[in-house]
């Protein structure tokens, strides 16, 4: 299909290249990276962020500086220069053993992980420290004035209130991390971005190949914030959740 | 470790890569400040525009948002660099292709804040306003504009810190920013970890500072919160 009009440019559309081979299965093997990527850092990152924001409300101070430090430094600087960091400053510090360890089992995955789950980690324990606190200590106070144990306050009355106050910006900030995978390709690790770029090297095709990437990535986020939607919806509280603008990315 | 590095290629560093001095162009700062800048006018277009009754501006804007805000950056910035020089039929530098695309990929998430700071104001401001007979240009300018902006400042500055370490994915393309600059010297003297280590300092001294200036601005702002004298 031969395209000439719009502003006088002539294009040739050629979408075949999407899924004639070789390259027909680059995009679906890219998604698939993106998600293991997205999967792997969002567990390790969410662990962080639990950890993180537990240790910064502890009553020992050396603890919650270090805990405080670490959130607002690594939050703080870019993190595709975190992603070189790792891949390229830091594993010169470790043993020659697992340096080729890494180099054998795929480095540039595991440093992409590591990468994005500290800075993301830094992220996650702010919107936890903030889901939190946003608790009234008085909850805990009516649980334990019926009768409730401290145990049950926090099974019946806390957590189910902590868990609705935290799962929309828990969304926002996990589609955040999704979106920021795609940094991965600077580091070469093969994921939806990567696949995009190559196929568009490889077929000189960059309209067909930045279109198709667009459309899964845009399919992906929207999908999960509408299912996310739904759930915030069946689980809210009338008069007590005012839903959190998404600003920051 | 050689620190030593660090000090031999400072000038290049901070000139060249953070400023933008030089025989390259680009430069963190020269890309972040006129990005914040116009992304800002496209972020109040776009947040008017999605509260606006007619249909036809409130879902092209509405549209364009959640477009924007469901894409990875990088992604925008790969559009860009392969539209803008085929749509001008000549070659465009990196830099003019870095800006637009931080423009109007920001000026959808400013838009937001735009959005949340006119929805802040309260409605009695805009009867009051249309009482005295101010048209809407008028009533937005004179009256809703002026108190949504000093709602949303501290949520703008926040926006900003994005902004300034997103710049880093120009590098990607190729602009000669801070992290390009380290790259390209960590490529000639072979020590990387010096090097990132050093702009991820850099980085954090412009976005800290940035950080508490922003927690400082909320608190002065909210009267509620304002220390008695």
């Amino acid at each position: 299909m031969f395209f000439y009009g719009f502003l006088g440019i002539s294009y040739d559309f050629r979408w075949s290249v999407l899924w004639t081979p070789p390259h027909d299965s680059w995009l679906i093997d890219g998604l698939l990276t993106t998600l293991r990527v997205s999967a792997a850092s969002w567990i390790v990152a969410v662990l962080i962020g639990i950890l993180v924001g537990a240790l910064r409300t502890v009553p020992f101070r050396p603890l919650r500086i270090a805990a405080t430090a670490y959130v607002e430094f690594f939050r703080n600087v870019p993190l595709l220069v975190w992603l070189f960091f790792w891949y390229f400053g830091a594993p010169e510090f470790l043993p020659e053993s697992i340096r080729e360890w890494l180099i054998h089992h795929g480095a540039e995955f595991v440093c992409a992980v590591a990468g994005i789950s500290i800075y993301h980690g830094a992220r996650m324990s702010e919107v936890i420290r903030a889901g939190i606190q946003s608790i009234p200590k008085t909850q805990l106070e009516a649980g334990l004035s019926t009768g409730l144990s401290v145990f049950q306050t926090y099974r019946l009355v806390i957590i189910p209130i902590a868990l609705r106050l935290i799962v929309p910006p828990l969304t926002n900030e996990s589609l955040n991390l999704l979106k920021n995978t795609s940094l991965a390709m600077t580091i070469g690790v093969a994921e939806l971005t990567f696949a995009t770029r190559q196929i568009e090297t490889y077929t000189a095709k960059a309209f067909e190949a930045f279109t198709a990437g667009t459309l899964i990535y845009l399919a992906l986020c929207l999908g999960i914030a509408y299912v996310m939607n739904r759930v915030e919806r069946k689980f809210a509280i009338p008069g007590l959740i005012v839903r959190a603008g998404r600003a920051e990315h | 470790m050689d620190w030593a590095v660090i000090v031999s290629n400072a000038k290049f560093l901070i000139l060249q890569g953070l400023i933008g001095i030089g025989q390259f162009g680009g430069g963190t700062l020269r890309l972040a400040v006129p990005a914040i800048l116009l992304g800002f006018v496209v972020g109040i277009i776009l947040g008017l525009g999605r509260l606006a009754q007619r249909r036809w501006v409130h879902y092209p804007a509405a549209i364009y948002i959640e477009f924007m805000r469901g894409i990875p950056l990088v992604m925008v910035i790969f559009w860009f660099w392969f539209l803008v020089p085929v749509v001008l039929r000549r070659p465009v530098p990196e830099y003019w292709i870095a800006l637009a695309a931080f423009v109007m990929f920001e000026g959808a998430y400013i838009g937001e804040i735009i959005r949340a700071g006119i929805q802040s104001v309260s409605r009695g401001q805009v009867d009051a306003a249309t009482a005295l007979g101010l048209n809407y240009i008028q009533m937005m300018w004179h009256v809703i504009l002026p108190q949504a902006v000093r709602n949303i400042i501290p949520s703008l500055v926040t926006q900003f810190i994005v902004l300034f370490k997103d710049t880093s994915l120009a590098s990607i393309i190729g602009m000669m920013d801070l992290t390009k600059a380290a790259q390209t010297v960590s490529q000639r003297e072979l020590r990387p970890f010096e090097m990132y280590l050093f702009i991820a300092v850099v980085y954090w001294i412009f976005t800290y500072s940035m950080s508490r200036f922003s927690q400082w601005l909320e608190v002065r702002m909210s009267p509620e919160k304002k220390p008695a004298l």
